[in-house]
């Protein structure tokens, strides 16, 4: 039962959404709305499930006295002091003025946006260490790279401009050209194949033949 | 530890010093700021000998040059013309195809990561809609959305211009906040918008709101617009109100996304496509307009010379050094 | 409180931009705080978003019952948390997954099969439909010819259950070249997103924190 309950589920609603796209009227509009409010909160307890799992690490953690310890004791420190601001705010604690909004601008933004932002670093040095045209394939890749990078901002025209260059093979017409022909046509190949593997893969998993998001027993 | 220590109070006292005293934007002059572009270019001259001398520079150079290269353009002033693209043109068109008191629903689908792309695009886009008198309805997918929203309208408001015409929360403008569960609630939007927004993001009833109340759902909006920093997104919002519903969708990525919408846009399923920063830029440009997009693309246009300098430099290394290496294997 | 807030945005801006001279206590403790902000921020608007506003809003004042039955699965989710019943959490699981199999099913067939294929079948010297032939101009035919071979080509590529040899194998090949540049553009663009992203920090770093820019 363990293994079969979740299979019948996982077919029940399946075919219900498959069949609410073609007959989207009563009872499966009623189970389609049903269902997907249900997927929401479900959706919110996956959420909360690995905010808890991170704090029963990070109290394992500390009670081990493992190396890095005090740094979990930052983590639960900040993850309880955003939460109890949030829950005593109410309903409206993401009004403008309020200390979760403060938190959300000051402490939560700056985080975040930073973490990506250094990608731009990486990106760069990776580019200069390893980014090599060894073979027909991969000199390819860098010219179309290189078209993208410089004719799609405003010094791409300006050099091509003082280089006298004839405008119908200015760099930006060329980017433009690249991203709405050969790359719609890269990206509508594999966007296709996916997609064939999405279905393909859907249907495996409302048949039960594809078991594998169970697990092991 | 103590040099990590003595590092930090460096920074410190740095940033006091230049909080406290230097009270006036920095601004370089036109030749100030071609010296430093020459500068920069020896830089990079010394770093090609050193690189094809078969001495790699460190990673922190790199990081330092990148750094220089978005931070000191900043100060600079230099002008660029700006070319609008066809998919951004298209994007413009279809907005100013649409009369006076159309309606026009926003979904707001980043968080604060993406902000420096989207954001321009958002205010724009508003300003845009304001000027034309179109009437707005703002929702989110993604919690962090209706607030990046609340600040571009708010910012926009404050515009002499939009600010005269006196428009009013409920009846010109609505923010109808976020709701959790990405796609289905666009596919509940499509026969009953009130079921997935029973209340605005301030918790007005939905009926309450005289925006709201001749609008059901897809079919009584004219335009959509869709600002995008993943999943859920542009991708949802054409499987379902697009091809489902039929509606006229308008999408604004993030430049990491947004070569995978050119499919769609090819297809006539997006009316038009804003990527990244440059399209924030060129949005911009074609809608009149100066915001954070324009003033970027300096920067961007540097950060852009300086990666494919670099690649230019590491290419050119590899193959002296493969040359050499078959010179050798000669001899 | 502001002004107090911009310090503190700088301070962990810079701890996490430390880490590219080396890993290091600010770097660390920065960290920590973004793990512990970020779960504590989901947990609180999946609490007053999704609890609060949609189960115990939707059961206490509009009477909809049926919402106990996705309370109850999302409690088996949180079981999973306990090893000896962590079982349990395959039920809501399972209905995640039905969920979104069904809807990816239609759906992804809908708009990334058949409306891409539409889109690539199309008359190719024509501007449309029941146009008279060579009515598109010529760079248009030409940008046709190329979207329709390239994503014929680019699909014959990923075709791995037949060899690549003989015509077989020309096609695939130009597939490959087509999906090359298709990474190159994307790459470009990723590029420019990562800058964009660095730019914005350094706003507000120079301009938003210490002034120093209009």
């Amino acid at each position: 039962m363990r293994r079969e309950v979740p299979l019948i589920i996982t077919a029940v609603v399946g075919i219900v959404f498959v069949i609410q796209y073609f007959i989207p009227h009563y009872p499966f509009n009623q189970l389609n709305s049903w269902f997907s409010d249900w997927f929401s909160i479900i959706g919110a307890c996956a959420i909360w499930l690995g905010a808890l799992n991170l704090i029963k690490i990070s109290a394992d953690k500390i009670y081990r006295k493992r190396a890095g310890w005090g740094y979990a004791v930052v983590i639960i420190l900040s993850f309880l002091v955003i939460t109890l601001i949030g829950l005593f705010e109410g309903e409206s604690f993401r009004d403008f003025g309020t200390k979760f909004d403060w938190m959300y601008r000051f402490v939560y933004t700056p985080l975040a946006s930073t973490m990506f932002a250094l990608l731009a670093f990486f990106v760069a040095s990776a580019s200069y260490r390893a980014f090599r045209a060894r073979n027909l394939e991969a000199t390819l890749l860098l010219l179309a790279a290189f078209f993208v990078m410089i004719g799609r901002v405003p010094v791409g025209d300006a050099i091509a401009m003082k280089l006298s260059i004839p405008e119908v093979i200015y760099p930006s017409g060329v980017a433009v050209w690249i991203m709405n022909v050969i790359n719609a046509a890269g990206q509508r190949a594999i966007l296709i194949g996916i997609a064939l593997g999405i279905v393909s893969t859907s249907v495996r998993v409302i048949l039960g033949i594809e078991r594998s998001y169970l697990g092991g027993d | 530890m103590k040099k990590e220590f003595l590092v930090y109070i460096g920074i410190l006292i740095l940033a006091i010093i230049l909080y406290f005293f230097v009270t006036e934007p920095v601004t370089f002059s036109p030749t100030v700021s071609l010296i430093i572009i020459g500068l920069i270019g020896l830089a990079l001259v010394l770093i090609f000998v050193r690189t094809i001398m078969g001495k790699l520079v460190g990673r922190r150079t790199v990081f330092s040059f990148v750094a220089i290269s978005v931070v000191v353009p900043f100060f600079m002033t230099v002008e660029q013309p700006i070319q609008t693209s066809p998919e951004v043109q298209s994007l413009y068109q279809a907005v100013l195809d649409l009369k006076p008191g159309s309606k026009v629903l926003v979904s707001f689908d980043y968080d604060p990561p993406s902000a420096p792309e989207l954001q321009p695009m958002a205010e724009t886009f508003f300003s845009l809609c304001l000027e034309r008198d179109l009437r707005i309805i703002i929702m989110g997918l993604w919690p962090q959305g209706p607030q990046q929203a609340e600040m571009a309208l708010q910012k926009v408001m404050d515009e002499p211009a939009i600010a005269s015409k006196n428009y009013r929360y409920g009846i010109d403008y609505v923010n109808l906040g976020f709701q959790v569960g990405n796609e289905f609630v666009i596919q509940r939007m499509g026969d009953d918008i009130s079921s997935m927004f029973q209340t605005d993001y301030y918790g007005t009833p939905y009926d309450s709101l005289p925006l709201m109340r001749n609008i059901t759902n897809f079919s009584n909006i004219d335009f959509s617009f869709n600002l995008s920093a993943g999943y859920p997104g542009t991708v949802e919002w054409v499987q379902v109100a697009v091809d489902r519903y039929g509606v006229d969708l308008g999408a604004g990525n993030t430049a990491v996304q947004a070569p995978q919408m050119y499919p769609y846009l090819r297809a006539g399923q997006l009316k038009g496509l804003l990527g990244g920063l440059n399209g924030a830029a060129e949005f911009e440009k074609a809608a009149g307009r100066i915001g954070k997009g324009t003033k970027f693309m300096v920067s961007q246009s540097f950060s852009h010379v300086i990666v494919i300098a670099f690649i230019i430099i590491g290419n050119a290394a590899f193959f002296l050094g493969e040359r050499r290496r078959k010179e050798e294997v000669v001899e | 409180m502001d002004a107090i807030g911009l310090w503190i945005g700088a301070f962990l801006t810079l701890g996490i931009m430390s880490f590219l001279y080396k890993d290091n206590p600010w770097y660390k403790l920065s960290e920590s705080i973004f793990v512990g902000v970020s779960a504590g921020y989901w947990f609180i608007t999946l609490f007053w978003d999704s609890i609060y506003s949609k189960f115990y809003i939707g059961v206490s004042q509009e009477g909809d019952n049926y919402l106990y039955v996705g309370a109850i699965l999302g409690l088996m989710m949180l079981m999973r948390l306990i090893p000896k019943v962590g079982w349990i959490s395959r039920w809501p699981l399972a209905f995640i997954v039905g969920a979104i199999s069904g809807f990816y099913l239609i759906n992804y067939f809908s708009s990334n099969i058949m409306r891409q294929v539409a889109n690539t079948v199309m008359p190719l010297f024509s501007t449309d439909y029941g146009q008279s032939l060579f009515s598109a101009s010529v760079g248009t035919i030409i940008d046709n010819i190329l979207v329709a071979g390239g994503t014929f080509a680019g699909l014959v590529y990923f075709f791995f259950s037949k060899e690549h040899k003989g015509a077989f194998g020309a096609t695939a090949k130009v597939g490959i070249w087509v999906i090359m540049v298709t990474f190159g553009a994307t790459f470009g663009y990723t590029v420019m997103s990562r800058m964009s992203l660095l730019i914005g920090r350094m706003d507000f770093i120079f301009g938003d924190w210490l002034g120093l820019i209009k």
